[in-house]
């Protein structure tokens, strides 16, 4: 099912005028700013299809830096988020491309803080609702309806069974799960929806897990940086 | 959820004796794991942003950022006052309500999202104009935006419910549905009624293509908010006068799935057709074509890590003109 519930039908309550290029492209950057982990010094955006054609009219633009400033989808703030966006200091720049794109409203969109860097590419599937197809040009589906974790690891045996068993032993089921590597014994990325928030606790051993390399927590309803947990 | 389909809808709630907003509610708990108290807040919030958009609408300045429309629902209401509808005065109203919801929308204001932004002013328009004439409560709207939500639900699962998929059939066509569905539930009709609601209405915007001006969900959507208002009550009439749809609903359903399926993407919120590419249309676009200087065109590829998942690659094979610098 691409819309899991009632209120991703009635719902979200957004800014306007779009729920595809305005709510949709606000929850991507949060998305965006969430698996970076804190707010971005730099960010490049590269939009795709009906995004790029109308992106100015929309205000998808103000909504996208709207979304890699945290904020939810009916923040005032979002008409004014260049001015924000440079309050905070991160420069934002906006490409356009004409290339065939995996859905008419996509984005890439790349980020930067100090050494720290990710990417990723979504679409806005409409009525807010957003599919991520690939983070750091690896292969994910998520919908950011449910907490996500996102682990980078290295592609060994066992690094699976025991981020699950660390994560059952938590009491939080894991409702989808996508497994993708760059190369066989080299790094991959594992994406998983849960049904529970993750604690603390669980983000504290998984981090210490041999092979993991790297975790972020994808949460819109909370929008907590990874960095401040 | 306990149904994909409208017939199971009908065919749940009335083994169980149940309204479609109860049984909707029942599955959201159990779909989210949330208290019902938590389920039913959440929708008493949105219904009261959809309120809130309304008094927008009908008191502040709602010109839109491009300045192409705004005022249209004021304009409305003030014909209300002054003398005796065309439509009758329930229509209207629904109308200048739809106008005002959709203009605040449109001018960066909040509303809420029923399915899309670009639908938000018929279930408003729809709702809070019934509920001044019947005198309901809030709680009778929320049971209501319940019933709305299930319906678009299945639409949105078996179809669409964004222009850019689908047309406007997909945006407005569902909204019209889900408020035609809703309005005869809130009246009292059965289950097997409101279904019928939704299938009568669907079927009045088979093949409405979405064609925006310049891109922006400002004309024709505005306008056409404000008249899926009426279809949308007119639905639910005819349901609750007992009229049937002939073609089962959930084979309308299919039937927008098939023609938006085959509408050329000229015709799917591309700006590239129908009223968009009118001369009128075109000279709007140009006028409002302000590239910012800093825009650039490094025409970089795109890989999709998953490149099955690549679609209508001649569609956005083009140029874009508009944002070169």
């Amino acid at each position: 099912m691409r819309f899991k519930d009632v209120f991703s039908i009635i719902g979200p309550s957004m800014t306007g005028p779009s729920s595809s290029h305005t709510a949709g492209a606000a929850r991507l950057g949060r998305i965006a700013r969430q698996w970076l982990g804190c707010t971005p010094d730099r960010a490049r955006l590269t939009l795709y299809g009906s995004f790029a054609d109308t992106y100015q009219g929309h205000g998808t633009d103000l909504a996208l830096i709207g979304g890699l400033l945290d904020y939810v989808t009916d923040d005032p703030r979002i008409p004014d988020a260049e001015q924000y966006a440079e309050e905070a200091g991160m420069e934002v720049e906006f490409y356009t491309s004409g290339l065939p794109a995996p859905h008419p409203n996509t984005v890439k969109i790349e980020l930067w803080h100090g050494e720290r860097a990710c990417s990723l590419i979504g679409a806005s599937i409409g009525g807010g609702s957003v599919s991520v197809h690939s983070m750091n040009d690896f292969r994910v589906q998520i919908s950011g309806e449910f907490p996500t974790l996102v682990l980078r690891h290295a592609d060994k045996a066992g690094v699976l069974a025991s981020v699950t068993s660390t994560i059952s032993s938590s009491g939080v089921n894991i409702g989808y799960m996508q497994v993708d590597r760059k190369a066989r014994d080299g790094e991959a990325l594992t994406a998983m929806e849960m049904d529970g928030v993750p604690n603390p606790d669980m983000l504290k051993r998984l981090r210490g897990l041999d092979h993991v390399l790297d975790i972020r927590v994808i949460d819109l309803k909370r929008g907590v940086d990874s960095d401040a947990i | 959820m306990r149904f994909k389909h409208l017939h199971e809808l009908n065919t749940i709630c009335t083994a169980e004796s149940k309204t479609i907003a109860q049984l909707m509610i029942e599955e959201q708990v159990q779909e989210t794991n949330t208290p019902e108290a938590d389920v039913v807040k959440q929708m008493s919030e949105y219904y009261q942003v959809m309120k809130e958009a309304v008094r927008k609408g009908l008191t502040e300045d709602t010109t839109s950022r491009s300045g192409l429309t705004g005022g249209d629902g004021k304009k409305m209401a003030e014909y209300i006052r002054q003398g005796e509808t065309c439509s009758g005065d329930a229509s209207a109203l629904a109308m200048a309500y739809a106008l005002c919801v959709s203009e605040v929308n449109a001018s960066m204001g909040r509303i809420v999202a029923t399915p899309t932004a670009g639908s938000c002013g018929i279930i408003p328009g729809v709702f809070i104009s019934s509920q001044e004439r019947f005198g309901w409560t809030d709680e009778h709207l929320v049971n209501g935006l319940f019933c709305a939500g299930a319906i678009g639900y299945v639409i949105a699962n078996n179809s669409f419910i964004s222009g850019a998929e689908g047309g406007c059939q997909a945006e407005v066509g569902s909204a019209i549905g889900m408020a035609a569905g809703a309005m005869v539930e809130l009246r009292g009709g059965t289950p097997e009624q409101v279904v019928h609601a939704v299938g009568l209405a669907l079927k009045n915007t088979l093949g409405l293509i979405c064609d925006p001006v310049a891109g922006l969900v400002e004309i024709p959507c505005i306008v056409r908010n404000g008249l899926g208002a009426v279809t949308a009550l007119a639905a639910a009439d005819m349901a609750l006068a007992g009229v049937r749809s002939a073609i089962p609903s959930d084979e309308v359903i299919d039937v927008m799935l098939e023609v938006g399926s085959a509408m050329p993407s000229r015709h799917r919120e591309t700006a590239q057709g129908g009223l968009a590419q009118t001369p009128t249309g075109r000279k709007m676009m140009q006028k409002l074509a302000k590239p910012k200087a800093k825009r650039a065109e490094p025409e970089q590829e795109l890989k999709p890590a998953d490149s099955d998942t690549t679609t209508s690659g001649a569609d956005n094979a083009r140029v874009d003109k508009d944002n070169q610098v």
